[in-house]
């Protein structure tokens, strides 16, 4: 299979991107100041991500949709207000993750946000459990563009006004040169910023338009560093069929109303989890010194016994140290709990820790 | 001044007297980015020609340094371990990894000049 391109990928030539094929696109990882630069610039100015590869599933529906997601998804979607977001996951009969997103209410139904790698197994899933009782998109025809950092609300609303006084995890349709744009206020990098869904044939125009006040192009490279400072979780590597949303420390994203009822995919084995508590967890891991310890690194305990396996770790620029999350056994998941982490044949001291690394500064009230 | 030698492994290798002073070339710091971690070899060890001798990792992964030359570790520069991004900096200079006593000099014979190995770092990343 041909590896697809995004809308922006002649921007990302044009500021020198280094390329990676991701999720079979061709995404850039990095640009010519390097990840930490990126970083750093993106926690304390503004820095713009393409995540057009991510999948943009729309679904049409009114109050027979609601219901029928509800039995997908642990959320308290009768409640959930008109342009209003919550992060999810779909999950299998055994509650094992197949993928983790933000659900979206629009007025004409749902909008969903979708892992590359994933977007088109869920779409499958979706379309199956609903019977085709819907009229579902996963629109190619558009790009996602998040701006994240704390000047990209400021530099945003030059260019789309109105969009500062939108609140943290909520929506809303804007306008750019008479198109419109979804525009959310959400992220995954651990700061205040926006996710914009565009047309394609707009979305070079645009972003150039936004990196002329201000910001700059990230790469993936440190929206890893980034996401995993604000102890974010990656699918693939922190999330997967394996694991529970209870094992992954996310309970707090399903709703108790839900949980009362136990009627979504998955609900036997997360009550039971709930009640019983679950043999592994996910933690925060803090390597002492420098080491970094990578995914699949294992995890021991003070009598040198394996207690789990890292399932990310890099070095965390704004941490200026490294930092890692990974799965332990329950009883070693309290915090500074002292571990061992194999790197290259040799035991270095860690410690549990709790998430975020790095604090977030997202913006709850009104605009600013 | 002796002549500064390159291995395949993107080493540069510079001798003086029966002491060799190594480290990584600008061109491999370039395909790496940032280097935020290093692990040299301890003091009074010994390292084969082509063994591991030391790690650095960058935000991206972890890759193995290698020693060009066989010798006894006499000297290993704590500056960047300390600081890493040094490396980045002025990696063909003052971000040198590690000086040994040489065990056979014969063995920089086998290395590439300048010329030749800017034209092997050309073919390579390419």
């Amino acid at each position: 299979m041909e590896t697809k391109k995004t809308s922006l990928y002649q921007l990302h030539k044009d500021c020198n991107a280094k390329f990676v094929e991701f999720a079979g696109y061709q995404m850039p990882i990095q640009y010519s100041e390097g990840i930490v630069e990126e970083h750093k610039f993106t926690r304390n100015h503004s820095g713009i991500f393409d995540v057009s590869h991510m999948g943009q599933l729309f679904i049409y529906g009114g109050e027979e949709l609601i219901e029928d997601l509800e039995k997908v998804f642990p959320l308290d979607l009768k409640n959930l207000k008109l342009n209003h977001s919550k992060y999810s996951f779909l999950m299998d009969k055994d509650a094992g993750i197949q993928d983790d997103l933000i659900i979206t209410k629009i007025k004409e139904g749902f909008l969903i946000i979708l892992n590359a790698a994933c977007k088109n197994n869920d779409f499958k899933i979706l379309k199956e459990f609903l019977s085709e009782k819907y009229k579902m998109v996963l629109d190619e025809d558009r790009s996602l563009i998040a701006i994240q950092g704390p000047k990209s609300s400021q530099i945003l609303n030059e260019v789309v006004d109105g969009v500062k006084d939108l609140n943290f995890m909520s929506g809303n349709w804007f306008s750019f040169e008479n198109q419109k744009l979804y525009i959310t206020r959400s992220g995954y990098t651990g700061e205040d910023g926006f996710e914009i869904s565009i047309l394609n044939s707009f979305a070079d125009k645009f972003t150039r338009e936004l990196i002329k006040k201000g910001s700059k192009l990230v790469g993936l490279g440190a929206r890893d560093t980034l996401r995993l400072e604000a102890g974010l979780c990656l699918y693939g590597h922190d999330l997967d069929k394996d694991k529970t949303p209870v094992e992954a420390n996310l309970k707090w994203a399903i709703s108790k109303e839900r949980i009362s009822k136990g009627d979504f995919i998955g609900s036997d084995i997360i009550i039971k989890q709930l009640n019983d508590g679950v043999s592994k967890i996910r933690v925060g891991i803090k390597p002492e010194g420098r080491i970094i310890a990578r995914e699949k690194t294992k995890i021991f305990n003070q009598l040198d016994v394996h207690i789990g396996e890292i399932t990310s770790g890099t070095f965390g620029p704004s941490v200026n140290g490294p930092v890692a999350m990974g799965y332990v056994e329950n009883e070693f998941s309290k915090k500074n709990t002292k571990v061992f982490l194999e790197v290259r044949g040799k035991k270095h001291a860690a410690s549990i820790c709790s998430l975020p690394f790095y604090k977030k500064s997202y913006v709850k009230g009104a605009s600013q | 001044m002796s002549e500064v030698k390159y291995s395949k492994e993107h080493e540069w290798i510079k001798l003086e007297g029966d002491v060799a002073t190594i480290g990584i070339t600008k061109h491999a710091t370039e395909m790496l980015g940032d280097i935020v971690f290093a692990e040299l070899p301890e003091k009074g060890s010994s390292v084969e020609k082509d063994g591991t001798a030391g790690v650095v990792e960058s935000t991206k992964a972890a890759s193995d340094v290698y020693t060009p030359v066989s010798g006894e570790i006499v000297d290993i520069n704590q500056a960047i371990v300390d600081d890493p991004s040094k490396i980045n900096e002025d990696p063909e200079n003052s971000a040198w990894f590690f000086k040994l006593k040489i065990k056979d000099p014969s063995e920089m014979d086998t290395l590439m000049n300048k010329d030749d190995y800017d034209k092997f770092a050309k073919e390579t990343s390419a």
